[in-house]
């Protein structure tokens, strides 16, 4: 991978004293990102221009993380890291520029603090939301940005775009500034999945991000990207036969966000565009964080409503069947009401974020003894989830490839046969109202059904299990399409 | 001499010093006994420390509950003078079915006295004994009442001493009869069906030329035209010593009835008493007799065969108690209430996951169906059906069809017994996967699933995994031959070869790997066939899967069409009407096309993005006389090895589409897994190969092979050109494997990958570093590829062999569960 650095303020060699590295050697610098080689393509007056050559050994990569490395799929031995832009190259670029960086030059101490004509040239940048991205996070630091997109295959035109832009950043810039922005966008731009985050990043990105991310407009997606994504263990085991079903490993992802994300589905988030695209006009630019006033997310509303239904029921005993990261399972345990309450869910990375988010480890034992978290599944009968007053299926039906849902159906209705169901589920006709909404609305829906669909559904299922079944409208009932989320309520008949 | 059951709860009872311990150990193994002064000691570490009584007698109770629900005799050697001691230990007896005897050691008291001050840690005075002696004369004239089976009082020294113990089997032991046996369902007065029904299996008179023995599931009686004349037959047959007989609930109603007990006369007990009012009252005494006499099942056949009126589960094989006396007449409709006071019904057969055959009656279908090793033989003679038989080990059934409608059925026959019957074969329950596993196996031992690697499996499984009863058979993972020394190899045919030389293996098929992705075609002749074997209902005829169980594209019905057309020569030259194939699907791009996209093709882009460039400015400072030719040289290497790599996986890559977008995808099918009746997988590389040429079909690609004598250095020369010619035109490699099943600890085949596709795997500079790279650990790849072979063998035999479905889907999920295992899995 290769970054190279060009100034054309005259003397233009003085980018050498800058950089503390001497435009007629080439130097090398080892360290855990590979080796870094800095030589000077071109040294003259006029122009002068720094390369940072960084090579990267995959094999020794995995070798450095140790025989413990957590991560076991093909793709930590078959990645872009000795080519592209990446986190590594920021890593490397920090440690071998770390003087310039740090804006000192002994020296000439005069010259950090001028602003310079800059161009930095990155022909393989991994760009996560394409050049219109690089474009957003560069631009309000005063660079002129150039980013284009690279073919993924020339053979294969219909594949289109890679995810990597050639990016050509120019601008009058101090030069400690720029390689800060590099140190902090380079991982931004990235994503990279397999970056793993220190305890110490966050000071790190305070530090480098001294004196403009601050009044960044984008500065919430950078902290968010840059402080990355921490997966435990249980993915790992996911990728491995991701790869063995010649799949991504994105494909088998459990349909749960790592932090709380009140954006929870495509839907809401695009939702949440829109909301915020209408109000960008009068909006003040210079808004605290957190004062932005959202509407309630449907998933608030949806919690409510299954918590209204519950108690309405008269539910003593609660199972929460797929309840992913245990929202509703807080909100249960919140009311006393609710003796008992069963978490059940098919990813134990879900169960593990559940577990944490209820901090259960100090969960007081009065509180405690009223939940039971475990794996379980929809297809697989389950005595544990017997003698409970409701089961909950909130958004999990349309997870269930439409062939097994018949199990489903036996597994809670004909096996577990709980007093009532409430299962929620989105209305795809609502659909219509999100703008920004292309497909479903999470990846990992196998379908969504029109209000008839779920109608047509309730009834049959209900009537070969001996309940009965009621709709309710969750979210803004829409005369013309409906509600965004729609309920059903089964009870059991009494005979049965 | 005391005689106990072979399995029960021995109480002994007597005072401190009656020399109850003595005693146990005189009679008892030593795992046998359990004694409150031991458990006293493991909570307090002092055997007399009575403030430790309570704990030390919940361990006692938690020991002897585990050691009963595993079917083993325990004693308990403890005072037990007290009625409450006792009752608990009877309760715990019934709790798990077994029944409870009581050994009274009654010594006079200065014995007792005596003994214990002849005992330094028994520091207690006389006043102890002579209380404990006063709670069991209290005890003794009312101990007969409390539950036991029988008491045996031993009086005196003498007589403890001279006593000894002997083993009384269960009634219900009948193990050592090993058939074979004809089970007949119920017969409800049906004489002339039963006799025609005898006559068809082939009986004469009371016994039948092979030896055969006849076992009757209960309710001969009641209803139909011939009540005493069945009873008279199968009387005549048991005294005979060639039929068994279980008690049904209607036997045990009618002879409460003639017992003068007052009982309901519904459901065809009248006929049966006015047909007894006929006979003369010593035939009634007898059929009395005879009917009080039964009992309430038979284990059979080494245990392996149970046969109960209404059934039985797992937990009641063997034992004894009321209530499951109960479930074997009555099924699983106990009593017990759930938390809203609603009879707890329970699916028992749906629920079974025993290993012996249970075979039952009692509720009428039309049909007879397996659901999980179980089946019910009442299919409603004397309502107008049949009288159906069961031929045991041979599991054919044998049916007469009933003369008229003998009476009238208050609900039709089958109906929704008989859909809960056929999706029972098909319900896992979570107990059958989840947690860690042992595994057992016919073709490698026993394997332990570990518990993380069943929960990632569980998750794969239930969120994307086509339905279970497609779901017969996960392909093992291959592992690669010892990394060659070979300048510029990795991997080469020639260590393949040695390997299976060493192991005594002598002649070997080379297969043409074809680079696609893996598939599994499950496919039946008609959708017809599809549900007879399968189980499934929704019209589908079959389906095709990856190696995660995953169903290939969105609709795989169109694959699944284009497959049977093609496959249509196997259903003669297998005479069967389904089969499981092990295929390549082609090409790669396929399936993977978003895996290709996202990690190979993006490897390549930026590559071809970055290198050129970084080419360009090397040079620009060569050219100014910085020294960088190395650093130049090596960049200029990459940037050759990137195409290359770039044209390693473009290779497998071509577009797909069409009407039913399967223009372009083609199968390469290279082994028969199963077919009607036969693990075929087993069959030798020659036969399956050959048996594929049948198919003809633009849709399949063959496999190419070549037959290696591994003896021969001529044979071996030309296989290792034919993998370089192979692998220098692009192609994948190929897979070496033993010609014929090899049992033992031999792999069933390695592949050899080319040099070029391999930078797939490695890297696209694999090259450069091939010594660092000939540092690899082959050992867990090979352990896991014997496992997860086996595994799949034993779901394939399991398939054949019709067992249920839970117990072909423990291997194919436990196969899925090793998957998820680490394992460089460049391997």
């Amino acid at each position: 991978m290769l970054l190279t650095i060009t100034t054309t303020s005259r003397p233009a060699t003085d980018l050498g004293f800058l950089l503390h590295k001497h435009p007629e050697r080439v130097q090398e610098f080892g360290g855990s990102y590979g080796t870094a080689t800095v030589f000077y393509p071109e040294a003259g007056e006029d122009r002068c221009t720094a390369a940072l050559l960084l090579e990267v050994d995959p094999v020794a990569l995995v070798r450095s993380r140790g025989r413990n490395s957590p991560d076991f799929s093909l793709s930590q031995y078959v990645n872009d890291r000795p080519y592209a832009a990446s986190s590594l190259l920021a890593v490397a670029l920090a440690d071998v520029f770390r003087t310039a960086r740090a804006g000192r030059c002994a020296a000439r101490p005069e010259l950090p603090g001028t602003p310079l004509p800059l161009e930095i040239r990155l022909p393989a940048l991994p760009c996560r939301g394409g050049p219109e991205l690089a474009e957003r996070l560069f631009a309000p630091l005063g660079w002129q940005v150039s980013a284009e997109s690279v073919p993924l295959d020339e053979g294969f035109p219909a594949w289109g775009e890679s995810r990597y832009v050639r990016l050509v950043l120019t601008g009058t810039l101090r030069l400690s500034d720029a390689l800060n922005h590099l140190y902090v966008l380079l991982p931004v731009l990235d994503d990279g999945k397999h970056y793993w985050i220190a305890p110490d990043e966050v000071d790190k990105l305070v530090r480098a991000g001294e004196g403009w991310l601050g009044g960044h407009p984008e500065r919430g997606l950078i902290t968010r990207r840059y402080l990355g994504r921490r997966w435990s263990l249980a993915r790992t085991a996911l990728a491995r036969l991701a790869e063995l079903g010649d799949e991504t490993e994105e494909e088998l992802e459990p349909p749960v966000a790592e932090e709380a994300s009140p954006e929870e589905t495509a839907a809401d988030e695009a939702a949440a565009a829109g909301t915020a695209a209408e109000g960008a006009a009068g909006a003040p630019a210079e808004g605290e964080p957190g004062q932005e006033r959202k509407p309630r997310s449907l998933s608030v509303l949806r919690r409510e409503a299954v918590l209204g239904v519950l108690e309405e029921l008269g539910a003593v005993s609660v199972a929460d069947l797929g309840c992913g990261q245990g929202e509703l399972l807080a909100a249960l345990l919140a009311r006393p009401r609710f003796a008992r309450v069963a978490g059940m869910d098919v990813s134990s990375m879900a169960l593990t974020i559940a577990a944490r988010r209820l901090r259960l480890d100090r969960m007081p034992d009065a509180v405690r003894a009223r939940l039971t978290l475990f794996q379980g599944s929809l297809t697989y009968t389950d005595k544990r989830l017997r003698g409970y007053d409701a089961a909950v299926l909130m958004e999990v039906v349309e997870h269930v490839d439409p062939p097994r849902l018949a199990a489903l159906e036996h597994v809670v209705f004909g096996h577990a046969r709980p007093a009532h169901v409430v299962v929620t589920t989105p209305n795809v006709e609502y659909n219509v109202r999100y703008p920004f909404l292309t497909g479903l609305r999470h990846p990992d829906h196998r379908f969504e059904w029109t209000r008839a669909e779920f109608a047509a559904w309730a009834a049959r299922v209900a009537a070969e299990h001996g309940y009965e079944v009621a709709f309710r409208p969750v979210g803004d009932d829409d005369p013309e399409v409906g509600p965004p989320t729609q309920m059903g309520v089964f009870t059991r008949d009494q005979r049965s | 001499m005391i005689s106990v059951p072979e399995l029960s709860l021995v109480v002994l009872v007597g005072v401190s010093g009656s020399g109850k311990s003595t005693f146990a150990a005189r009679h008892f193994k030593p795992t046998q006994v359990v004694s409150s002064d031991f458990c006293r000691g493991l909570v307090s570490d002092d055997e007399n420390d009575q403030a430790a009584t309570p704990a030390a007698f919940d361990l006692l109770h938690h020991i002897v509950g585990v050691r009963l629900s595993r079917g083993l005799l325990t004693v308990v050697d403890a005072t037990n003078v007290q009625y409450q001691a006792r009752k608990s230990l009877v309760e715990l007896a019934r709790s798990h079915d077994v029944l409870v005897d009581a050994v009274v050691l009654d010594v006079p008291e200065e014995v007792a006295i005596a003994r214990n001050a002849d005992r330094p840690d028994r520091d207690f005075g006389p006043g102890v004994v002579i209380r404990q002696r006063k709670d069991l004369r209290r005890s003794l004239g009312r101990i007969a009442k409390e539950g036991f089976r029988r008491v045996h009082v031993l009086r005196g020294v003498e007589e403890i001493e001279a006593a000894g113990v002997a083993y009384e089997k269960a009634w219900t032991d009948r193990r050592e009869l090993t058939g074979p046996f004809d089970i007949i369902g119920d017969v409800h007065g049906c004489r002339s069906e039963l006799e025609a029904l005898l006559r068809k299996l082939g009986w004469r008179g009371l016994s039948h030329p092979e030896g055969r023995t006849a076992v009757f599931v209960g309710d001969l009686v009641d209803r139909g035209p011939d009540t005493p004349g069945v009873l008279r037959l199968v009387m005549d047959m048991v005294e005979a010593g060639t039929a068994l007989c279980v008690a049904g609930n209607h036997e045990v109603k009618l002879s409460r009835a003639l017992d003068g007990r007052k009982v309901r006369v519904a459901h065809g007990l009248q006929e049966s008493l006015d047909q007894l009012a006929a006979e003369p009252p010593e035939f009634v005494a007898r059929a009395r007799a005879f009917m009080d006499g039964l009992i309430s099942h038979y284990q059979l056949d080494g245990g392996r065969l149970v046969v109960a009126h209404a059934g039985l589960k797992e937990p009641y094989h063997g034992r004894a108690s009321g209530r499951v006396r109960s479930f074997a007449l009555y099924g699983d409709t106990t009593g017990e209430t759930d938390e809203y006071g609603l009879p707890v019904r329970l699916p028992w057969a749906e629920e079974y996951r025993g290993r012996a055959t249970v075979v039952y009656g009692h509720t009428p279908t039309d049909t007879p169906v397996w659901v999980n090793n179980t089946i019910c033989l009442d299919t409603g003679c004397v309502f107008g059906g049949h009288l159906t038989a069961l031929r045991y080990p041979e599991r054919e059934i044998v049916q007469v069809r009933a003369e008229k409608t003998w009476y009238e059925p208050v609900k039709p026959l089958g109906g929704p017994a008989r859909d809960a019957a056929a999706r029972g074969a098909t319900v896992l329950d979570i107990g059958d996967v989840a947690g860690t596993r042992h595994v057992e196996t016919r073709y490698g031992g026993r394997f332990k699933i570990a518990e993380e690697n069943a929960a990632a499996a569980l998750e794969v499984m239930s969120r994307f995994a086509v339905d279970p009863r497609w779901l017969v058979y996960l392909p093992p993972t291959m592992a690669p031959p010892r990394t060659s020394t070979l300048d510029g190899y990795l991997e080469h045919p020639h260590e393949a070869f040695e390997e299976f030389a060493a192991a005594g293996v002598r002649e070997v098929v080379c297969e043409e790997k074809h680079m696609g992705s893996r598939a599994v075609a499950v496919l039946a002749r008609t959708p017809e066939a599809a549900a007879a074997r399968f189980g499934v209902t929704d019209g589908a005829a079959g389906a095709v899967y990856t190696r995660t169980g995953r169903p290939f594209f969105a609709d795989t019905a169109p694959l699944v069409e284009r497959l049977r057309a093609a496959c249509e020569p196997l259903w003669e030259a297998l005479g069967s009407d389904w089969v499981v194939l092990d295929c390549e699907l082609l090409p790669w791009s396929a399936k993977a096309e978003g895996l290709i996209r996202s990690q190979y093709a993006s490897v390549g882009a930026a590559a071809r993005a970055a290198l050129p460039e970084a080419v360009a400015a090397l040079e620009a400072a060569a050219g100014r006389g910085l020294d960088v030719a190395a650093l130049l040289d090596r960049t200029r290497r990459r940037e050759a090895n990137a195409r290359l790599f770039r044209d390693a996986y473009a290779r497998y890559c071509w577009p797909v589409g069409g009407l039913d977008g399967l223009d372009g995808v083609r199968v390469a099918p290279f082994q028969i897994l199963a077919c009607e009746g036969r693990a075929t997988a087993l069959e030798p590389h020659a036969w399956h190969l050959s048996t594929l040429a049948l198919l003809d079909s633009p849709l399949i690609t063959r496999t190419r092979h070549l037959f290696v004598d591994l003896e021969s250095p001529d044979s071996r020369d030309g296989a290792v050109a034919w993998w370089e010619a192979l692998t220098a035109s692009g192609g994948e490699g190929m897979v070496v494997k033993p010609a014929a099943y090899t049992p033992g600890r031999v792999q069933p085949g390695v592949k050899v990958r080319g040099r070029e596709y391999l930078r797939i795997i490695y890297g696209p500079d694999y090259t450069e570093s091939l010594d660092v790279l000939r540092r690899r650990f082959l050992g867990k790849k090979r352990s896991l590829a014997l496992r997860e072979y086996a595994l799949g063998l034993e779901a394939l035999a399991r398939l054949a062999g019709g067992e249920p479905g839970w117990r072909v889907h423990e291997p194919v999920f436990a196969v899925l569960a090793l998957e998820s295992e680490p394992v460089d899995p460049r391997l």
